[in-house]
């Protein structure tokens, strides 16, 4: 899918990035941004991953973060986790597996950005509970 | 279940694990029903350990810092028997590969694996693979403390990691708890060895960039003392360094080494560090509570201590050639005295190496129950190894062993030769390995012998990917292809212990299949000849260099 680069659309300004930019240099370029596209150029170039982490976790962006470009259905979970809300995907099915792909895993083992508990904090919980 | 001595799967480990092979079924679904293309599918299934092979799928299935219990080795054996000939073949990581198996009974032969706690994740495709450790973790005698709760940490930590399952390429981490490395931790992407500092405190040396194949290299150290409960966090911040900087435009240029090499290890550092600083303290930061609830699982068998000389044993190793030499190198010491360490050879005389029917795992299976508390390791050498046995136990552990046809008294010597499944399997050889491997070890065969020439290691692989290690093998076999013809590259010098972990030199041109054995026994003929009393062949071949053995392998023309 095109997408032309920084032209506003309806909900405010966007930007769309190469997965090769160091998302932590874009300062003053996040303000006011209300969507921010990640490419995968192939689905198997991950970078797209550690922007969109740094985006989230590290630079405080909340607006809406698409994944485009190479986006099918089986990495959807992993997109979710990394803070992904949007995607531009034409692959058949994708939509249902979207609705099924958060709880497609009940557990996580890492923290990220996404608010799931992880499994070391809910063995944490257990353990304090049952000690109280 | 069985008491056991390591890490057991919890009701969310299990969730995730049933879940993960709920999920594979439906893609195998999708992809025999034609939904997903076989470029879809690929990164699919590698991660799920389905690799596609000369003549049919292969599963590699993890078996986490190589710890085994018997009712999983033999859920491997009955895997074994009903999807695929009833053998298998344990890797140098640590891995256990069935060769055989149909794509459409890959989930459940990944179900089984689940039913004992166990599964095929991440053990194929450019992801963080299974973490590998010392294979006498827990029974060494020089361990400063059990690396396989960091490596359970690592397991946790890495699967299905949301932000590394498309890296630039495969990343395989080692950690050893003892200064002598048995887990070849500088050959590693990243490479974690425990040390004690000055004031006491245990942490990890942090070695990257490290590497086999094509092009080898040894790791960098870029911390030399992590505290223990920012493992996490650093290891994150690396794999983040790697995912963003590492090389996606050549495949053969993509492993983190030579991201390392190419902006060198203080660069690498720097960036590692920055990026840690702002990780550091954060939701990665193991608490105590979490690392202890783990370390707990590895609290070893009770073991008393007992007689360390014991009359029966005595008799029989003046009785028994072999029985005595078997002590002497597949038998090490254990940090409980009256114990011992047994390694159960997968090399008898003239077997490809590493292989075991389905029969002969139920067989150490047993073994372990009678003699070794149930636990069973894989070595990166290819060996099995029974961790607790009792001095008192040996003559009946090596009887026992002695009709699996896993007594031959040759661990560390010459014919205990780790090969990759070379052209017999694999798409990627230029070149048989088990072939070679085998008829080094018929013409070698003789115990007396190979005890006089002492330690020497022998790896071979079938093409430059070097599965077979070849590069840190004291004698390294390289198959390459010729205009079509399979020849053999030598080299000598390779290293893998700690502290001197080198690479070897390639000796001259490559030689013909036949004449590999000739070679190698010019070489051991150079070594005899010129050794000096406790020299092994490697140092030997350290002091007077190459010249001597490349003489007396090519002639003096
Ligand atoms: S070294 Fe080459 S031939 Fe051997 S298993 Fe690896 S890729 Fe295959």
């Amino acid at each position: 899918m095109e997408i032309p680069s920084e032209q506003p659309i309806d909900q405010g300004p966007m930007l769309v990035l190469d997965n090769a930019e160091d998302v932590t240099r874009l300062g003053d370029r996040l303000a006011g941004v209300k969507l921010i596209v990640l490419n995968f150029p192939k689905f198997t170039d991950g970078r797209a991953y550690s922007q969109a982490r740094l985006l989230r976790e590290r630079m405080g962006y909340t607006g809406e973060l698409r994944a485009a470009g190479q986006v099918y259905i089986d990495q959807i979970p992993f997109m979710l986790r990394c803070g992904f809300d949007s995607f531009a995907s034409a692959q058949k099915g994708f939509a249902e597996a979207l609705a099924k792909a958060r709880t497609l895993f009940s557990v996580v083992y890492q923290p990220t950005g996404d608010g799931r508990t992880t499994v070391n904090q809910l063995r944490l919980q257990h353990r304090r509970s049952a000690a109280a | 279940m069985p008491d056991t001595h390591f890490y057991r799967y919890d009701d969310y480990d299990r969730a995730l694990v049933g879940e993960r092979v709920a999920q594979f079924r439906d893609q195998v679904r999708r992809r025999l029903a034609g939904e997903l293309t076989e470029e879809q599918f690929k990164p699919l299934r590698l991660t799920n350990g389905l690799y596609l092979q000369l003549h049919a799928y292969m599963l590699r299935i993890a078996i986490p810092y190589g710890t085994l219990s018997s009712r999983q080795l033999r859920q491997l054996a009955a895997i074994a028997r009903k999807y695929d000939r009833g053998y298998g073949h344990f890797t140098t990581r640590q891995n256990l590969q069935l060769h055989w198996i149909r794509l459409e009974d890959a989930p459940d032969a990944i179900a089984m694996l689940a039913e004992v706690d166990m599964h095929s994740i991440q053990t194929s495709g450019n992801c963080v693979r299974n973490t590998t450790a010392d294979h006498f973790a827990g029974a060494a005698i020089d361990e400063i403390e059990d690396p396989r709760v960091w490596c359970e940490i690592v397991r946790q930590w890495s699967t299905l990691h949301p932000e590394f399952s498309f890296l630039p390429r495969k990343f395989k981490i080692a950690i050893t708890g003892s200064p002598n490395d048995r887990a070849a931790v500088r050959v590693h992407d990243i490479g974690l060895r425990l040390w004690k500092n000055a004031c006491d405190e245990v942490g990890f040396e942090v070695i990257v960039g490290g590497g086999l194949g094509r092009t080898p290299m040894i790791g960098k150290t870029i911390r030399e003392f992590l505290p223990k409960d920012e493992l996490l966090a650093y290891l994150e911040a690396t794999l983040r360094v790697y995912n963003r900087y590492g090389r996606r435009d050549n495949l053969f240029k993509a492993r983190i080494k030579i991201l390392v090499h190419e902006i060198g290890a203080e660069r690498m550092r720097e960036e590692v560090e920055a990026e840690y600083a702002a990780m550091r303290d954060s939701a990665l930061k193991l608490s105590p509570e979490t690392v202890e609830a783990i370390a707990r699982q590895f609290a070893p068998p009770v073991l008393r201590p007992r007689r360390t000389r014991v009359p029966e044993v005595e008799a029989m190793k003046l009785e028994n050639r072999a029985f005595a030499l078997w002590l002497k190198s597949n038998v090490a010491p254990h940090r409980v005295p009256g114990h011992a360490i047994v390694t159960a050879s997968l090399k008898p005389a003239g077997a490809p190496p590493g292989d075991a029917s389905s029969a002969q795992m139920e067989g150490v299976a047993d073994i372990a129950d009678a003699w070794s508390h149930g636990e069973i390791r894989v070595s990166h050498e290819q060996n099995l190894v029974l961790p607790h046995v009792a001095i008192e136990s040996l003559p009946e552990v090596y009887r026992a062993l002695e009709k699996l046809g896993f007594a031959e008294a040759n661990v560390g010597k010459i014919t205990d030769i780790i090969a990759c499944p070379g052209l017999d399997y694999c798409a990627l050889a230029n070149a048989r390995s088990i072939p070679v491997a085998q008829r080094i070890s018929n013409h070698f065969a003789e115990l007396a012998r190979q005890h006089d020439i002492g330690d020497l290691k022998i790896k071979i692989s079938g093409c430059i990917n070097a599965c077979g290690h070849h590069h840190v093998g004291h004698i390294g076999i390289l198959g390459v292809d010729k205009n079509g013809v399979e020849l053999y590259q030598l080299s000598l010098g390779g290293d893998v212990d700690f502290g001197k972990t080198a690479l070897g030199t390639i000796l001259g041109p490559a030689v013909e299949s036949d004449k590999v054995v000739e070679a190698v026994e010019a070489m051991v003929a150079t070594y005899l000849g010129a050794r000096r009393p406790g020299e092994r062949f490697v140092d030997t071949y350290r002091r007077i260099g190459a010249q001597p053995f490349k003489e007396r392998v090519y002639g003096n023309s």
